[in-house]
C-alpha cells in the first residue's frame, strides 16, 4: 500500500513527509524528522513520554497516526526554548533539580506548559492530576510539582 | 587531603546545588538516550519470544523467515556458542555464564513467557515483523510453576535437571527448584528466646515488582569484517556489558567499544544484558549495524524484576523493650535461573539493630518467571519489610512507642552485625531521632488514618573505578568518569573536582567515557558512584595539583615541596612564602607546553570503605474502609548521607525511593493467568504511582561523615527504598486496626482485611 | 492498511460499507492505535472521522444536547452548558485516561470500543442517552443501553457508525453523577463504575431514578431495582442500603487482573450509593 503524503506545521515550520498509514506521529517525529526529544516509553498512551501539542491540545504522539497530522500544527519539546532562551519551565526544572534520569522530562515539560498556558495559577492538586499521565520513576514527583508551581508563580509575577 | 565538612574549611562547591552539566540537554530534548542513536545503514532487529511459560524447544525452522525480502540475518541458539558453567559477577549478583546465555536466547527449553527464542535483522520493521511470524518453533509444553512455595514442593515441575541445592545438609540427591540454602548465625537464638518476655512470630509474603524505568532497553551494534565491534546502549555499566558480550560473541574485550547512552532509569535493572549480545550477533551475521529497542511489553515479560518472597520472622523481646533474639527464614524467587538477592536479603534483615542473637536462613528458588535483576538495594526491602512489620507489632505488644523501641535496639558504632562486620560511625540513631523530633511525628491524625514508621539498612559498595581529569590550555578542565550518570553524578563529580582544583564548577566539563577511553570501571550500582568515582575524582585532581605545583616550582626554580595549592593557584610556601606572585591554574595551563607538556590526572582505584546507609521513614495513610483504598497523606524520610555533595540530588534519591516503595507496598504486582502468561505487561495494569497518587515527600538529610571518603560521602541511592514497605504496612495496619502480612496491600486485600476485622468484632 | 479522512458522513459510510469487516473507524484513536500496535486487529482501511463537522460538534437540541461522536473528553469538559446540565456524563468522560488521552478520546469511541468497563457508558445509560447511527440504509436511533452487546461487540451493522449521541433535556430538580473505583487515582481502567440520574420533588423526595453500573458484567447494566429502591424516598439510610444491595445483586462480574467478583460486587453497591448521594445534592441545589 502506498505511503501517505503529509504536510504539517512542526514547531512553526512547514514540514512535508511520507509515512506508512499505520506509522504513528511519534515514529515520524523520531525516525524521519530526527526530533528524538519525544520518547517512546510504552507506545500505548500510558506514560506520557511522547507528549506533544496537536492543534493546541496535549496528546500522546504514540496514539496519533502520522497521517492524521495533515494540515495540523504540532509542537514538540524541541520547540519549547526560543533561540538561546529557555522557557521558564525549563529553567525551573534545572534550578529545582526536577529531573534525575531525564527521560520523562521532555514529556513532562510539554504537558506542564500546556497546563500553565491555560491555568496560570494551578493548585498542587491540579498540577498532580494534570500530570498524572506523565510517569516518572526517579523523582517521586516532588521536585517536578514544586518546579511547576514555582514557574507558575514566577510567570504570574509573584 | 580534601577538607572535611566541619573541619573549619569553607566549601565552595561541595554541599551546594549547582545546575547539572547535562541539564540543558535534558530539558530541551537533545540528550541522546538508548533509542535516540542511529548508525548509517542500520537494520531493525526484533526478537521472537516464547508464548509458553515452560516448554521444550524441539526444533526451530527459520528458513521461511530468511526468505522474506529485506531480512538480512536470523539468529537462534545455534548462533551463540554454549559456555561452561562458570560464576560471573553481574551487578551485585553472581550469575552462571551458561545460564546467562540461555536467558539471552533460549536453548533446550523456554522457561518463561517472553523468553527470547530467536532474533531477526531486516531493512524495515515491517519485514522484521513478518519474518518473526514465519519462524516455526516446535514447542513441547511442560507444566509450569510460578509461586515460591509451590516451586519448593517435592512434586513441583523442575526447571533444571542439573540443579542440586547448594548448601543443603545432607547434600541434595536429586534436582529441585531450590538452588541454594544459606544461613547466618550470631549468638544463640535459643538462649535469646529464653530471655524474652514477649515472642511473636509471623509469616509475610511479597510479590515480584519491576524496576519500572521509563526508558525501554535499547542498543545499536556494529561488528565489522575484521572483528571490531561498536555498541551503543542504555546501561548502568558499559564495561560489564563489554565483558559479557565479548565473551558471548567470541571477541577480544578490547575489540569491542561500548558507549553508554544517556540512561532513562535503571534502578539495577540495566546491570544485565538482554538485547546487546543479540544485536552484536545479528550485526556480525548481517554485516550491517543493527538497532534493537524493546517494547514495554517485552520489558515487563522478559527483564527485571526483583524477587517475590515468603518470609517467616520471629522476634523475642523483654517488656522494657530490649530485643533478645531475631530469627528469619526466607525464600526468594530467582526467576528462571538461580541468583535471587536472597543473600543480601538475609544479611540485611536485622542489620539496623544491635542484637546478640540472630539466626537467618534463606533459599534461592527458581520458577517460570523472568530471571530477576538487581532492583535498588536488592533483597533488602523484602526481608526488612517483614522484620520492620514485626518490630512494630512487638512495640505495640509491649506498649512502647515504635521509635523508642527502635532507639533502644538501634545499631551504632561498634555494633557487630549478624552478617559479619563491626560498624564504624553510622547514622541509624540519628535518623530515628530526626523522625521523632519532626513536626510530622508530633501532628495528630484524623479518623481512618494511621501512622507507620520503618527503618532500613543497605551496605553500599565501592569497587573498581577510573577517572581522568585533563587540564585544557585555558585552565578549564575535562573530567571523564566510567560510571554512567543515572541521576546527576556528573554534577557531584564536577563539584568535587572544582572544590579540589579551586576553580569554578562551570569550568569543569564532565563526560562519561566509553570503554576504550578509561580502564575497567564497575557499573553504576550499589550506591557507589558518588563514593567511588568521587574518590577517584579527588585522587585525579590531587595528581593534577601535584603536577601544577611542580610546574610552578620549575618556573620559580624552587623545590616542588615548597609550593602549595590554595584557592586555585600555586603559592610559594615555607621559606619562599611571599617571594613570588602566585600562579593561577589558567597561567600554568597556558605555559604547560613549555614547562613539561599537558597537565593531566588519572586515577584507577578499587574504592574501599563504603559507609553503610541507614534511614527511617514516617508515613501517614488514610483508608477508605468501604473500598479498601489507601491514600498516602504525608511522608517524611530521614537518612544518613555521610555528606550530601549536591543536596537536591540526595533529596531526589530519598523521594524517588520512597515513591517506588509506595508502589511496591500498595499496587504493583505481576498478574499471571493459569496458563503462566503475564496478563499485565504494560503501565496500564502494572500500577506504578502517578503524580496524583502521592504527596510531597519531606526529607531530612542526616550527615554522619564516612571516614573513608575525602568528603565523608556514603551512598544514598538504594537505602531509600528499604524502609517504605514496612512503614506503609505499619501505617495501614494502624489505620484499619488489623495487621496485614502481604504485599501489595491493594484495595481488594485491604477490604478483605477490614471486613475480617469487622466480622471478628461483631462475633 | 489504508488511511482515509473523509469530509462527509456519506463518504465515511461509503468507505466503511465497502470495507465490510475490514474497516475501522478512527476517532480519538486511544483504543484503536493500541490494538493496531498489538496486532489484535489488522484492518485494511482506517476511516478517520474527525474531519466531519457533525461528528466534531456539540449543539443544543430540544432542551438537551447532541454531541458529535468524535468530540473529545477535554472538549466536553470545556462546554459549560453541557457540564451544568449533565455533570455526571461530563465527569465520566473526563475520567477516561490522562490529560493527553482527554485530548483525543471521544464519547463515540468509548461507546463503540464496547469495553464493559467504559466510563461514559453507565453515565450515558443513566442519562437515557440515545445514539444516532448512520449506515448504508440511512439513520436510526438506538438507546445507548442497547448499543453494546458484549465485550468488543456492538449492535452496529456492517458499514454503520455512531454519528452522535443525544442527551435529553434535564428536568428541574434532576441531576446525574458518576463514580468509578480504580486502584490508583488516575490512569486505570474502572474496576467498577456507577452512574446515577435522579429527580426530586419539592420535598426532596425522589420521583425517578436510573442507576447504571459498569465493569460488573459483560456490558454496562441498567439496574432498575436499584433506581426503584430510592424512588419515593428522601434517600434515607434504608433506601440507600436497598439501592446498594440492589446494585450488588445485579452484578455478574468476572475475576480478572483488575478486580475480583467479590470485590466488584461489594464496591458496586458502595459506589452506586455514593453516586446517588452526589446526584441528590446536585438536584437539591437546582431546586
Amino acid at each position: 500500500m502506498s505511503k501517505c503524503h503529509v504536510t504539517a506545521t512542526i514547531n512553526g515550520d512547514e514540514v512535508e513527509y511520507l509515512c506508512e498509514p499505520e506509522e504513528t506521529l511519534l515514529d515520524v517525529l523520531r525516525d524521519q524528522l530526527f526530533l528524538t526529544g519525544s520518547k517512546e516509553g510504552c507506545g500505548s498512551g500510558d506514560c506520557g513520554a511522547c507528549s506533544v501539542m496537536l492543534d493546541g491540545r496535549l496528546v500522546c504522539a504514540c496514539l496519533v497516526l502520522g497521517a492524521e497530522a495533515q494540515g495540523r500544527k504540532v509542537e514538540t519539546i524541541e520547540g519549547m526554548a526560543h533561540g538561546e532562551t529557555l522557557h521558564p519551565l525549563q529553567e525551573k526544572f534545572l534550578e529545582h533539580a526536577a529531573l534525575q534520569c531525564g527521560v520523562c522530562t521532555p514529556g513532562v515539560l510539554v504537558a506542564a506548559k500546556a497546563l500553565l498556558d491555560r491555568n496560570p495559577d494551578p493548585t498542587e492538586t491540579e498540577v498532580r492530576y494534570w500530570l498524572a499521565g506523565n510517569l516518572c520513576r526517579c523523582t517521586g514527583y516532588d521536585k517536578i510539582i514544586r518546579a511547576v508551581m514555582d514557574t507558575a508563580a514566577e510567570m504570574r509575577g509573584n | 587531603m580534601a577538607p572535611m565538612d566541619g573541619g573549619g574549611h569553607d566549601l565552595k562547591w561541595v554541599g551546594k546545588r549547582p545546575v547539572r552539566p547535562d541539564g540543558v540537554d535534558k530539558v530541551t530534548g537533545r540528550a541522546r538516550f538508548g533509542a535516540d542513536y542511529n548508525m548509517a545503514g542500520q537494520l531493525v532487529g526484533r526478537v521472537l519470544r516464547s508464548p509458553h511459560a515452560h516448554a521444550v524447544i524441539k526444533s526451530i525452522d527459520t528458513s521461511a523467515a530468511e526468505k522474506v525480502p529485506g531480512v538480512k540475518a536470523v539468529i537462534t541458539r545455534d548462533d551463540i556458542p554454549d559456555q561452561p558453567p562458570e560464576p560471573v559477577t553481574v551487578g551485585e549478583m553472581s550469575v552462571n555464564f551458561s545460564d546467562l546465555i540461555r536467558n539471552v536466547l533460549a536453548r533446550e527449553k523456554v522457561l518463561y513467557d517472553g523468553h527470547a527464542v530467536a532474533a531477526v535483522a531486516a531493512t524495515s520493521a515491517k519485514a522484521a515483523r513478518e519474518a518473526l511470524k514465519l519462524i516455526k518453533v516446535d514447542y513441547q509444553p511442560l507444566p509450569h510453576v510460578l509461586d515460591v512455595e509451590e516451586a519448593m514442593r517435592p512434586d513441583a515441575p523442575v526447571l533444571h535437571d542439573n540443579l542440586f541445592t547448594e548448601g543443603a545438609d545432607p547434600p541434595a540427591d536429586k534436582p529441585s527448584n531450590i538452588a541454594k540454602r544459606i544461613e547466618f548465625t550470631l549468638g544463640d537464638v535459643a538462649v535469646g528466646f529464653e530471655q524474652a518476655e514477649v515472642v511473636l512470630e509471623r509469616s509475610y509474603k511479597t510479590e515480584p515488582v519491576h524496576q519500572g524505568y521509563i526508558e525501554p532497553h535499547a542498543c545499536v551494534a556494529s561488528v565489522t569484517e575484521d572483528g571490531q565491534g561498536e555498541l551503543w546502549c542504555s546501561t548502568q555499566g558499559h564495561f560489564v556489558v563489554r565483558a559479557i558480550c565479548a565473551r558471548m560473541i567470541g571477541m577480544d574485550i578490547s575489540a569491542l567499544r561500548v558507549t553508554a547512552s544517556e540512561i532513562g532509569g535503571g534502578f539495577g535493572g540495566k546491570t544485565v544484558v538482554y538485547l546487546e549480545p543479540l544485536a552484536l550477533a545479528l550485526s556480525k551475521k548481517a554485516g550491517h549495524p543493527v538497532k534493537m529497542v524493546m517494547t514495554r511489553s517485552e520489558v515487563f515479560r522478559a527483564t527485571g524484576p526483583t524477587s517475590g518472597a515468603t518470609i517467616r520472622v520471629k522476634i523475642g523481646a523483654t517488656k522494657d523493650g530490649r530485643i533478645t533474639a531475631g530469627e528469619a527464614e526466607m525464600a526468594y524467587l530467582a526467576g528462571a535461573f538461580p541468583g535471587s538477592p536472597v543473600n543480601p536479603g538475609c544479611m540485611c534483615a536485622f542489620a539496623p539493630y544491635d542484637l546478640e542473637n540472630v539466626w537467618v536462613v534463606g533459599y534461592d528458588v527458581v520458577s517460570n518467571r523472568p530471571k530477576v535483576a538487581a532492583y535498588r538495594a536488592p533483597g533488602a526491602p523484602i526481608s526488612e519489610y517483614a522484620v520492620e512489620s514485626l518490630i512494630d507489632e512487638v512495640a505495640d505488644e509491649i506498649g512502647m512507642d515504635p521509635i523508642d523501641f527502635r532507639l533502644k535496639n538501634a545499631a551504632k558504632q561498634g555494633t557487630h552485625a549478624a552478617y559479619g562486620p563491626k560498624f564504624g560511625p553510622i547514622g541509624m540513631i540519628d535518623t530515628l531521632k530526626a523522625i521523632k523530633e519532626s513536626e510530622h511525628y508530633n501532628t495528630p491524625l484524623g479518623p481512618n488514618q494511621g501512622r507507620g514508621v520503618g527503618s532500613g539498612f543497605w551496605f553500599n559498595i565501592g569497587g573498581e573505578t577510573c577517572v581522568s581529569l585533563n587540564i585544557s590550555e585555558d585552565g578549564t578542565a575535562t573530567l571523564m568518569a566510567g560510571t554512567p550518570d543515572i541521576g546527576g553524578s556528573r554534577a557531584t563529580l564536577s563539584q568535587m573536582a572544582a572544590e579540589e582544583l579551586g576553580i569554578d564548577y562551570d569550568k569543569v566539563r564532565p563526560i562519561i567515557g566509553d570503554t576504550s577511553s578509561l580502564g575497567y570501571t564497575f557499573l553504576t550500582g550499589g550506591s557507589r558512584v558518588t563514593f567511588s568515582s568521587g574518590m577517584a575524582t579527588v585522587q585525579a585532581a590531587q595528581e593534577v595539583i601535584k603536577e601544577l605545583c611542580a610546574r610552578a616550582a620549575k618556573i620559580w626554580d624552587i623545590p616542588a615541596e615548597a609550593v602549595t595549592w590554595e584557592d586555585g593557584e600555586a603559592r610559594p610556601a615555607g621559606d619562599n612564602a611571599g617571594k613570588f606572585d602566585p600562579l593561577s591554574l589558567e597561567e600554568l595551563a597556558a605555559s604547560a607546553g613549555k614547562t613539561g607538556g599537558p597537565i593531566t590526572g588519572y586515577a584507577s582505584i578499587n574504592a574501599q570503605g563504603a559507609g553503610p546507609g541507614f534511614g527511617t521513614h514516617l508515613v501517614d495513610v488514610e483508608v477508605d474502609k468501604e473500598t479498601g483504598r489507601v491514600t498516602v497523606l504525608r511522608y517524611t524520610v530521614a537518612q544518613d548521607a555521610g555528606k550530601a555533595i549536591h543536596p537536591s540530588y540526595v533529596e531526589g534519591q530519598y523521594q524517588g525511593g520512597a515513591v517506588q516503595g509506595i508502589g511496591w507496598a500498595l499496587n504493583e504486582e505481576y498478574i499471571y493467568g493459569d496458563d503462566g502468561l503475564m496478563q499485565n505487561p504494560g503501565f496500564l495494569d502494572y500500577r506504578m504511582p502517578v503524580a496524583s497518587d502521592v504527596p510531597m515527600v519531606d526529607t531530612v538529610i542526616v550527615e554522619v561523615p564516612n571516614p573513608n571518603h575525602p568528603y565523608g560521602v556514603r551512598g544514598v541511592g538504594e537505602t531509600p527504598i528499604v524502609p517504605p514497605l514496612g512503614a506503609i504496612a505499619n501505617a495501614v495496619s494502624h489505620a484499619v486496626g488489623v495487621r496485614m502480612h502481604e504485599l501489595p496491600m491493594s484495595p481488594p486485600k485491604v477490604l478483605e482485611a477490614v471486613g475480617g476485622a469487622a466480622n471478628g468484632a461483631g462475633d | 492498511m489504508r488511511y482515509e479522512a473523509p469530509q462527509t458522513l456519506e463518504a465515511a459510510v461509503g468507505l466503511l460499507a465497502e470495507a465490510g469487516d475490514n474497516g475501522r473507524v478512527l476517532a480519538g484513536g486511544t483504543d484503536l492505535l493500541v490494538q493496531l500496535r498489538a496486532e489484535t486487529i489488522e484492518p485494511e482501511i482506517v476511516v478517520d472521522v474527525k474531519r466531519i463537522t457533525e461528528l466534531r460538534t456539540v449543539s443544543p437540541e430540544d432542551g438537551g444536547f447532541r454531541i458529535g461522536a468524535a468530540v473529545t473528553g477535554a472538549e466536553l469538559g470545556e462546554h459549560d452548558g453541557l457540564r451544568a446540565a449533565w455533570p455526571g456524563v461530563v465527569e465520566a468522560a473526563e475520567l477516561i485516561g490522562s490529560t493527553q488521552i482527554q485530548g483525543r478520546a471521544s464519547l463515540g469511541g468509548n461507546l463503540c470500543n464496547a469495553s464493559p468497563a467504559a466510563d461514559t457508558v453507565p453515565a450515558l445509560i443513566a442519562a437515557d442517552a440515545v445514539a444516532s447511527i448512520i449506515g448504508p440504509n440511512g439513520r436510526r436511533d438506538l438507546a445507548v443501553a442497547d448499543v453494546v452487546s458484549g465485550p468488543g461487540q456492538t449492535a452496529l451493522a456492517r458499514g454503520e457508525l455512531v454519528a452522535s449521541i443525544r442527551l435529553p433535556s434535564q428536568s428541574a430538580r434532576s441531576a446525574d453523577a458518576y463514580l468509578r473505583f480504580i486502584p490508583r487515582t488516575e490512569m486505570d481502567i474502572a474496576v467498577v463504575g456507577a452512574g446515577v440520574n435522579l429527580t426530586l420533588d419539592g420535598d426532596g423526595r425522589c420521583t425517578a431514578a436510573r442507576v447504571a453500573l459498569g465493569a460488573v458484567a459483560e456490558r454496562a447494566l441498567l439496574v432498575p431495582a436499584a433506581g426503584d429502591a430510592i424512588v419515593g424516598s428522601t434517600l434515607d439510610e434504608a433506601a440507600l442500603s436497598q439501592l446498594a444491595e440492589a446494585a450488588s445483586a445485579a452484578c455478574r462480574p468476572i475475576d480478572d487482573k483488575r478486580g475480583t467478583k467479590i470485590y466488584r460486587t461489594k464496591v458496586a453497591g458502595v459506589l452506586a450509593r455514593r453516586a446517588a448521594e452526589i446526584a441528590q445534592t446536585r438536584a437539591g441545589e437546582r431546586a
